[in-house]
């Protein structure tokens, strides 16, 4: 395939500055999670500056802050972020072939859900110069919403971080109810892990596994079931 | 506050995030052609973030009455549409100000 021309740096940064200031207030929150969880300023920007996801590492430092295992750590980490694996495949297929094992390297990083979203609307492929710009912007937003958001936090009275505690759990509720209001299995999905995560918080015995290999089993079961019973046409999965 | 244990759970936070990225897209030439794979994987983030939320969500705050109350506001803003910031920070002021009334009341 031809290389486009037009697919500058600048064109990424371009690209990329809605999403830069989507992250900054989602990091935002996170770096207010963080440190009202009792973690330094500086712990939550590294944590922002070397995983750049959201669901991620919200689990991820929820973990870290409740005394997790690292395997449980690792494992709740690949699962949630396991539909990186899905877009990095389909960028695979959408990045100029001219494009280096190391640029891949590097650039693979910088894949997020609206990093992906933008670069598979680009028409034509993709090449590593646009594809830089397009992550800048992104990763600089998320870690200025970090250290903002981290530095807040201690300026706040206990009553207001008390009611913060509940931010996080708002913010998961705003990424799944929209999708699930338009598509009925993803609605099932949810229905069905809500359910599961409920009894092994409630049932004795199953009340004794910890939160991490809860949420890995919860997924996997609503997600294969979901799957089995309603799968999904190409169109669906890029979201 | 064990900074080894936390620096090395970001380390694996970090690496198995990058893993994910990387792999395919330095690797794979080939797409994904079974169904219930694909299907699989487009269901896995909001069966994940389901799970973490519920019934998590009912202890995130100082008592299950305000927790009630944040989470009826976060689904009402997020019915409606609202961005992450607004929907987070909207469920806490709900919890904020039905802790501040029950402070009163009991």
């Amino acid at each position: 395939m031809q290389q486009n021309e037009t697919l500058t740096f600048q064109k990424g940064l371009k690209d990329g500055l809605p999403i830069c200031l989507g992250y900054i207030s989602v990091s935002f929150a996170f770096g207010m999670m963080a440190t009202q969880g009792g973690l330094p300023v500086w712990v939550a920007l590294l944590i922002s500056m070397t995983n750049l996801t959201s669901a991620g590492q919200f689990a991820g430092t929820q973990l870290i802050l409740t005394g997790g295992l690292y395997i449980e750590i690792a494992v709740t980490t690949f699962v949630i972020n396991i539909r990186y694996m899905l877009m990095s495949l389909s960028l695979s297929q959408k990045v100029d072939e001219a494009m280096t094992s190391l640029q891949r390297f590097v650039l693979s990083f910088g894949v997020t859900d609206e990093v992906f979203a933008v670069a598979m609307q680009q028409k034509g492929n993709i090449n590593a110069r646009y594809f830089s710009g397009l992550i800048a912007a992104p990763y600089a937003g998320w870690t200025l919403g970090t250290f903002l958001g981290a530095a807040a936090t201690g300026l706040l009275p206990g009553s207001v971080r008390t009611a913060l505690g509940i931010a996080i759990y708002g913010m998961f509720i705003a990424i799944i109810i929209p999708p699930a209001k338009k598509a009925k299995p993803i609605a099932k999905v949810i229905l069905l892990s809500i359910v599961l995560s409920c009894i092994f918080k409630w049932a004795p015995y199953l009340n004794r596994i910890s939160s991490g290999w809860v949420i890995i089993v919860c997924a996997v079961i609503a997600s294969a079931y979901a799957a089995l019973r309603y799968p999904v046409h190409e169109a669906e999965v890029q979201e | 506050m064990n900074y080894t244990r936390i620096l090395t759970c970001i380390f694996i936070m970090a690496f198995v995030t990058y893993i994910i990225r990387m792999l395919p897209l330095a690797i794979f030439k080939k797409k994904i052609n079974n169904r219930f794979v694909k299907s699989f994987l487009a269901y896995v983030p909001y069966s994940v973030l389901a799970a973490m939320t519920f019934p998590e969500i009912l202890y995130s705050t100082a008592n299950l009455y305000s927790a009630c109350i944040g989470l009826a506001a976060a689904l009402f803003l997020a019915y409606h549409g609202r961005g992450l910031l607004t929907v987070a920070l909207g469920s806490a002021g709900a919890v904020f100000v039905a802790e501040q009334i029950l402070h009163v009341i009991v």
